[in-house]
């Protein structure tokens, strides 16, 4: 049984599909379908160490640029100095981990605000990137050894995109660590409560900046399925407002920016839902110029009827909690 | 000008009661202050003072009785009424804003406009005036962010003179001063009170009550206990007033004799009262009452024991062995534990279930390769509830659904669950109702029981009277004395709290 946000979820995803596939029958065909996996493979998987972030109370604005960064840097070791893949590889990932944690540092033990600190990664980073490559576009060159990882990030099993894959495993382990492990729970009790959980005896540093780690180091996973899909780098615009898909899809999956409230599953069919979206604007033949407008709209009433939805079901609790108090108590001085 | 007393007081209560579902706040009080009168009003904590207050800014309204200003009858005043009628407070947290300056401040909400934009000029002449009749060393145009806390009482008076103020009320307005600071401020007064203002003076330091007041007027459970004139004021039927009623038997005596070791504090300094050294010890299986006053640096000791604020100096030692508390994690580590005063902010995590929130603190041990057992923890949660007699519907349901005696349990829950060797219970009881607070106290006494040190931080007299084996009163930050039973008396606790000695 799905808790009932993320029915909700599923229910609009399906009502779009259906409308769409309705107005264009292309839009339920095998070349479509996979097309959309592949995309909401490489914009889950960030998105969903975006949601970590926000369900700390926190929010990772940097992404869009890190990618930018790290992209630079993957093309580079590859193409210009002969560094096999998996080095590479390995620097991504560690890149991407690494600047995780700084950000954890700053915004923990400095504490920083996130929205700064991660604005600020924003700037420098893609700032970085453009400096590092004079600004000019990045792209593999001819016979490196790249094809393993190449066909292990935009390849396809069984008809697959393997970003999807990927997403799926993803999902299932952080699925598992968020609300099954003791991290999971932890990052719930801070985001809903920081002192209290301070008062437990929670290191609650170590878990906000845990979930910065992780979505730096899911940022860098990202980074070589997002470079192999458009085999260059332009440092200027790549990865540009992703850190938007990302947060849009953790806050329509059910995320709080207040903290403490959001799943996996929603953040996955909330990626999944802007995703149909797009499409729908694509393959209706809407001027794609308004694409960030049907996403923003869609967005708002999501979140406006979840909002609703809530606060029914709070005045409920409400009236239950004033039933169950026994008279003879008042707050008084 | 004069110091009349005039026939028809300025203010006067009659009658005024105001009942809370269930607790009668406040029961018939009758009041009355006089034009350039000051009022002393003493009252221990929770005896009605804040109430009243509250009644006259215009916050609460009574349930019953008269409210007369200047001879007119209401039943009732709203913030801007109260304001008309010239009643102005200055509050002990001081409301001003830091990144303001003197005169913005004076004239926040009534700034002088000039085609529609504040000015300056003008806000400057209308705050000088009163600065000067208050003789402030500072002028309209300093920021605020550099004043001494006795500084901003003389803005928040300029303030209430700024609204023509008749009647300033001060609650607690020297609990942060200095000795000469409060003294500049009882002068200020005089010089007040000389120009026609009246003043109510809410103030534990019966010192200054002493000093300042023509009359007293003392509150006891929401009554108005007894009237002091001028010339019987003084420390002993102050106290006698304050206290005098009959407490109810709660005390459960221990079963066993305490054990010595425990938790012993030896020459802590807390943040806040840098120049006093503490040096307590709770043995195992005793209850030791903390008393005090607000702010005597009560909950400033529990904090630094639990590791919340970093002990400047000294030591805390366990069973003989120092222990270094560094943060919560490392107290409850060593198995010392806060109930803390304000549950719902660091107790509880209210949007949580009932069972996450009693397994908050012990999560590893249901946990296998860092994954949950949720069996584990429901069979933990629910085994709690019951030993506790939680009253909610099962383990599942979010802990803000439940009422406060009942929160306070699963608070309790949390660290029963585990092994306490010291446990803080910081008011143990606020907010609770009776039939909680008599199960909370048996716990308390089957925890000692069972070898445990217990510390208990009260401001409630019939609390700390009735459930403690002894008493530490303390005074400005240090310990002032220790009570045994045969000591116990309200007397006794509130001469210590004051900083007398006892007789």
């Amino acid at each position: 049984m799905l808790p009932k946000k993320e029915l909700g979820l599923l229910l609009l995803l399906v009502v779009i599909s259906g409308i769409t596939e309705a107005l264009n029958p292309r839009f339920l065909s095998g070349v479509n379908l996979l097309d959309m996996a592949n995309l909401i493979g490489l914009f889950g998987i960030f998105s969903i160490g975006e949601g970590l972030t926000i369900i700390t109370g926190g929010i990772d604005l940097s992404v869009g640029s890190m990618f930018s960064l790290l992209g630079v840097i993957f093309i580079d070791l590859v193409a210009n100095r002969d560094t096999g893949w998996p080095v590479a590889l390995l620097a991504v990932l560690s890149g991407g981990l690494v600047l995780g944690a700084i950000q954890g540092f700053l915004i923990t033990k400095v504490r920083m605000q996130p929205f700064i600190v991660t604005l600020c990664g924003l700037l420098i980073y893609r700032g970085a990137a453009r400096y590092y490559t004079d600004d000019s576009t990045m792209g593999f060159g001819y016979g490196n050894d790249a094809d393993t990882l190449s066909w292990l990030a935009s390849g396809r099993s069984f008809g697959i995109p393997h970003s999807f894959i990927f997403l799926i495993a993803v999902a299932l382990v952080l699925g598992v660590v968020l609300h099954r492990s003791v991290f999971g729970r932890y990052l719930f009790a801070v985001g809903k409560n920081e002192e209290a959980a301070r008062y437990s005896g929670i290191n609650t540093n170590l878990v906000i900046a845990g979930a910065y780690v992780l979505s730096g180091l899911l940022a860098g996973v990202s980074t070589i399925f997002l470079v192999f899909y458009t085999n260059s780098v332009s440092p200027s615009t790549f990865g540009n407002f992703y850190e938007l898909y990302a947060i849009a899809a953790a806050v329509l999956g059910g995320c709080s920016l207040r903290g403490g409230e959001g799943s996996i599953l929603g953040i996955v069919l909330g990626t999944a839902l802007l995703q149909v979206l797009q499409n729908l604007v694509n393959i209706l033949g809407i001027p794609s110029s308004l694409n960030f407008a049907v996403m923003g709209t869609v967005i708002l009433l999501g979140v406006l009827a979840d909002q609703q939805l809530q606060k029914r079901r709070e005045a409920a609790i409400a009236v239950a909690a004033q039933r169950a108090r026994p008279p003879g108590f008042s707050p008084a001085e | 000008m004069t110091n009349t007393q005039e026939a028809s007081p300025l203010l006067e209560l009659a009658g005024i009661t105001k009942v809370f579902p269930g607790v009668t706040a406040l029961d018939n009080i009758d009041l009355s202050v006089g034009r350039g009168e000051v009022l002393g009003l003493i009252g221990e904590n929770g005896a009605g003072k804040s109430t009243l207050m509250k009644i006259l800014g215009g916050v609460e309204k009574p349930t019953s009785g008269v409210i007369r200003i200047d001879g007119q009858d209401r039943e009732s005043l709203t913030v801007t009424e109260s304001m008309r009628a010239g009643i102005a407070f200055v509050h002990q947290e001081l409301n001003l804003f830091d990144n303001l300056d003197v005169a913005a401040n004076v004239c926040i909400g009534r700034e002088p406009l000039t085609f529609g934009l504040v000015s300056r000029k003008r806000q400057r002449e209308r705050v000088a005036p009163l600065l000067d009749r208050l003789g402030a060393d500072f002028g309209p145009d300093t920021a605020v962010e550099g004043l001494s806390i006795a500084q901003r009482q003389l803005v928040e008076i300029a303030k209430a003179l700024s609204i023509d103020a008749r009647i300033i009320i001060m609650d607690e307005p020297t609990s942060s001063l200095t000795l000469q600071e409060t003294e500049r401020l009882l002068k200020v007064i005089a010089d007040l009170r000389a120009q026609g203002v009246s003043i109510i003076y809410i103030s534990h330091r019966l010192a200054e009550v002493k000093a300042c007041a023509h009359r007293l007027v003392c509150l006891r459970d929401g009554r108005v206990v007894g009237h002091l004139a001028h010339h019987e004021i003084d420390h002993a039927p102050m106290i006698r007033l304050m206290i005098g009623r009959d407490l109810k038997a709660l005390y459960i005596p221990p079963r066993t004799e305490p054990i010595e070791g425990g938790c012993e504090i030896r020459g802590v300094v807390t943040k806040g009262f840098a120049d006093a050294r503490l040096n307590l010890s709770v043995r195992h299986g005793e209850i030791l009452g903390l008393a005090g006053l607000v702010g005597a640096g009560r909950t400033s000791l529990a904090r630094a024991i639990f590791g919340i604020d970093p002990i400047i100096a000294g030591e805390i030692r366990l069973d003989g062995m120092p222990v270094a508390v560094r943060s919560p994690r490392r107290a409850i580590r060593n198995g010392i534990f806060l109930v803390p005063e304000d549950r719902k902010r660091s107790g509880l995590i209210l949007d949580m279930p009932l069972v996450e929130n009693i397994t908050l603190a012990s999560l590893m041990a249901h946990a296998r390769m860092m994954l949950v057992s949720r069996a584990s923890e429901l069979a933990v949660s629910s085994a709690q509830r019951k030993r506790l007699s939680i009253k909610a519907a099962g383990d599942k349901g979010k802990v803000v659904t439940l009422s406060g005696g009942n929160q306070q349990k699963v608070v309790l829950a949390k660290w029963l669950s585990m092994r306490p060797k010291v446990v803080i219970f910081d008011e143990p009881t606020r907010g609770v109702d009776v039939g909680a607070k008599s199960e909370i106290y048996t716990l308390m006494r089957d925890l000692a029981d069972s070898g445990v040190a217990i510390l208990m931080i009260s401001s409630d007299m019939e609390e700390v009277i009735g459930v403690s084996d002894r008493i530490a009163v303390m005074h400005e930050g240090a310990i002032s004395g220790i009570l045994q039973r045969p000591q116990f008396s309200e007397y006794n606790v509130l001469r210590l709290a004051i900083g007398q000695e006892l007789d």
